[in-house]
């Protein structure tokens, strides 16, 4: 992997260290942060609290009790220095979200916010294929569900998974978030802001453009689904999503499954290659994608 | 022993010392606001400092307590009283079983700090009984007292001395205009010079939205960008960035507007820009502004900010030194 060096270190007050590895968003950045974040926890350094890997960027907090500054961003560049050197690939698990395109719930919310949008005469997901290029929604909605993604970030709320196409960057959707954000946005909405993708894990204010809802749920402080048993966040960076688009039927079936505690996402263990994407961008990703039916 | 709540109050939730090690999955260290009060409140009490109390903003509770005991209110000047008999802030009081206390709106400060002998023992999530409602953990089924709801008390691991007060010098200071220590950094190179001067030399208004998630200010001058080609991915405002983690503390100014000082339930990243980030030693601080009050941003070094740090450790201490049991 090429090295660069546009690495920024910036403080964040006494107790943080943030880290821009690209003022743009990349799949090289976002790796570069992953392999420095995690080798970072694996040498578990007395004084840091919490590491927070970003899409480009990634944020350490720490105890200046404990630990210096200056030792700490030393300790962050001599990894990134030996990352330069490793092949970037990632053992990590593809996850299929079944997606309701279009469904009368986000619907009845983005009417409810029109005023707070870019072009009030259409909805979130026909002014999002406009202004990408495509005839119409359904050729959007297969661009939007053709290729899979990878977590480039979980947060602003708890477990939300902010998500990257893994398509060439011409390929790559781009829409600006609501004008103001809107107060309400309804638990498990698929939406999207700038270039990437996310799912709501509450409801609350949001300010992504929404295109559809997942019945699964990724967030449950309660623990009550199958894959949520053992912790209330579903997904970490690093995790690799596929949209599967989904009718009505489909989406009361798995609710119920759901509510009966009997539903199993679909996931399998997968290993991603950064070198063998950027080789063949478009055939890589479908390849990853069998091993769902392997599984 | 238990507690009724008569009356939540305008936002009484229950708090700790807060919760590490999950930021990176969008859930924030929570706990109490001004921590320097909490922990002299259970301190007061005979508790562990970091143990759970109520954090009450602006109008505390009416709380009926099942059995005899010893409780404390610290930080914000709420003038507690026990069956309609006016109570002393940041001392020992004992309450009676069946007696009821209440509070007025708070006179100076923000956030009122209630600790009871043997602590709220609520079920502890992730490692912390700290409320964090936007994801409906930890606290009182994750969420902010309502009327009719019931509190668990722990067991006293001792009587309090009855006697004992939490002397002036040792308190939160309440004021109506509060500077903030910051250090400059993260985006304010994206501002230009004169502007970020103009940014520091203003007096803000602290707004309606200030609340545990971010204190929203107004009133003041917006900010001017540098010019740029706006970054692939993050959005075409100049405010914009590719989304990124927040740190606590810090001050986003989302379209150069309005500055969001971050707190405790923050959100735990987004897009938008920060010039800088609240220094450690002042976090407490903003937990007792009040909506309207003044607030002015003072540049400093991470030497001053850990300088800043010693000296609130050193006040911590003199705090524990003098209560302890």
């Amino acid at each position: 992997m090429t090295t660069t060096t546009s690495t920024r270190y910036t403080l964040g007050g006494d107790e943080h260290l943030f880290v821009e590895l690209s003022e743009s968003m990349s799949l090289d950045a976002f790796f570069r942060g992953l392999l420095i974040t995690n080798e970072l926890s694996a040498r578990s350094l007395a004084g840091v609290t919490e590491i927070c890997p970003a899409n480009a960027s990634f944020q350490v907090r720490f105890d200046p009790d404990v630990l210096d500054v200056r030792r700490l961003q030393a300790v962050l560049e001599e990894i990134e220095s030996r990352i330069g050197d490793r092949e970037s690939t990632l053992d990590t698990r593809i996850v299929e979200i079944p997606v309701y395109y279009q469904d009368p719930w986000t619907h009845e919310t983005l009417m409810r916010f029109r005023e707070r949008h870019q072009d009030p005469s259409s909805t979130d997901i026909e002014y999002a294929a406009r202004i990408n290029g495509y005839a119409d929604v359904d050729s959007f909605i297969e661009a939007h569900s053709g290729t899979p993604w990878f977590v480039s970030m979980v947060g602003f709320v708890a477990g939300l998974p902010f998500m990257y196409q893994m398509v060439e960057r011409d390929k790559q959707i781009q829409v600006p978030k609501y004008l103001t954000p809107r107060t309400d946005t309804p638990k498990q909405t698929v939406g999207y802001g700038g270039s990437f993708s996310c799912i709501y894990s509450v409801r609350g204010a949001g300010g992504y453009q929404m295109f559809g809802v997942t019945p699964v749920p990724i967030y449950d402080p309660e623990h009550k689904s199958d894959h949520l048993s053992e912790f209330a966040i579903f997904f970490k960076p690093g995790d690799i999503v596929t949209y599967r688009p989904i009718d009505r039927a489909e989406y009361d079936e798995i609710l119920a499954a759901v509510e009966r505690n009997d539903y199993t996402l679909r996931t399998a263990p997968v290993t991603f290659s950064l070198a063998e994407f950027e080789a063949d961008p478009a055939g890589y990703p479908a390849r990853m994608l069998e091993a769902l039916d392997e599984d | 022993m238990k507690i009724d709540v008569k009356k939540p109050g305008l936002l009484t939730t229950v708090q700790d010392r807060g919760r590490s090690g999950y930021y990176h999955l969008g859930i924030p260290p929570s706990g109490a606001m001004d921590q320097l009060s909490s922990r002299a409140a259970n301190l007061l009490v005979g508790n562990d400092e970091g143990g759970a109390v109520l954090e009450c903003a602006l109008m505390g509770p009416e709380l009926t307590f099942s059995d005899a005991t010893h409780i404390a209110v610290t930080g914000a000047e709420m003038m507690p009283s026990i069956d309609g008999e006016a109570q002393p802030t940041n001392a020992v009081i004992a309450v009676g079983a069946g007696q009821t206390l209440t509070f007025g709106f708070a006179q100076g400060g923000a956030r009122a700090y209630l600790a009871v002998a043997g602590g709220i023992d609520v079920p502890e999530a992730l490692g912390s009984r700290s409320t964090y409602a936007l994801g409906a953990l930890g606290g009182l089924d994750g969420r902010p007292l309502q009327a009719g709801d019931v509190l668990p008390v722990g067991r006293a691991a001792s009587v309090p001395p009855t006697d004992r007060q939490l002397p002036d010098e040792l308190r939160m200071p309440l004021s109506k205009e509060h500077e903030l220590r910051m250090v400059r950094g993260l985006y304010d190179h994206r501002v230009t010079p004169d502007s970020m001067e103009t940014f520091l030399g203003e007096t803000w208004t602290v707004g309606s939205e200030a609340d545990r998630i971010g204190y929203r200010l107004k009133g003041g001058t917006p900010l001017e960008f540098v010019p740029r080609t706006p970054p692939f991915g993050a959005g075409d405002d100049p405010s914009n960035i590719v989304d990124a983690c927040y740190p606590i503390g810090s001050v986003q100014v989302p379209s150069g507007k309005e500055p969001i000082v971050l707190h405790r339930d923050a959100v735990s990243g987004g897009g938008y820009m920060m010039v800088g980030t609240v220094i450690s030693a002042d976090m407490d601080r903003i937990g007792q502004m009040q909506p309207n009050a003044g607030v002015r941003f003072v540049d400093v070094t991470v030497e001053e900010a850990l300088d800043a740090r010693r000296e609130r450790a050193a006040r911590l201490d003199r705090i524990r030194h003098l209560l302890a049991c």
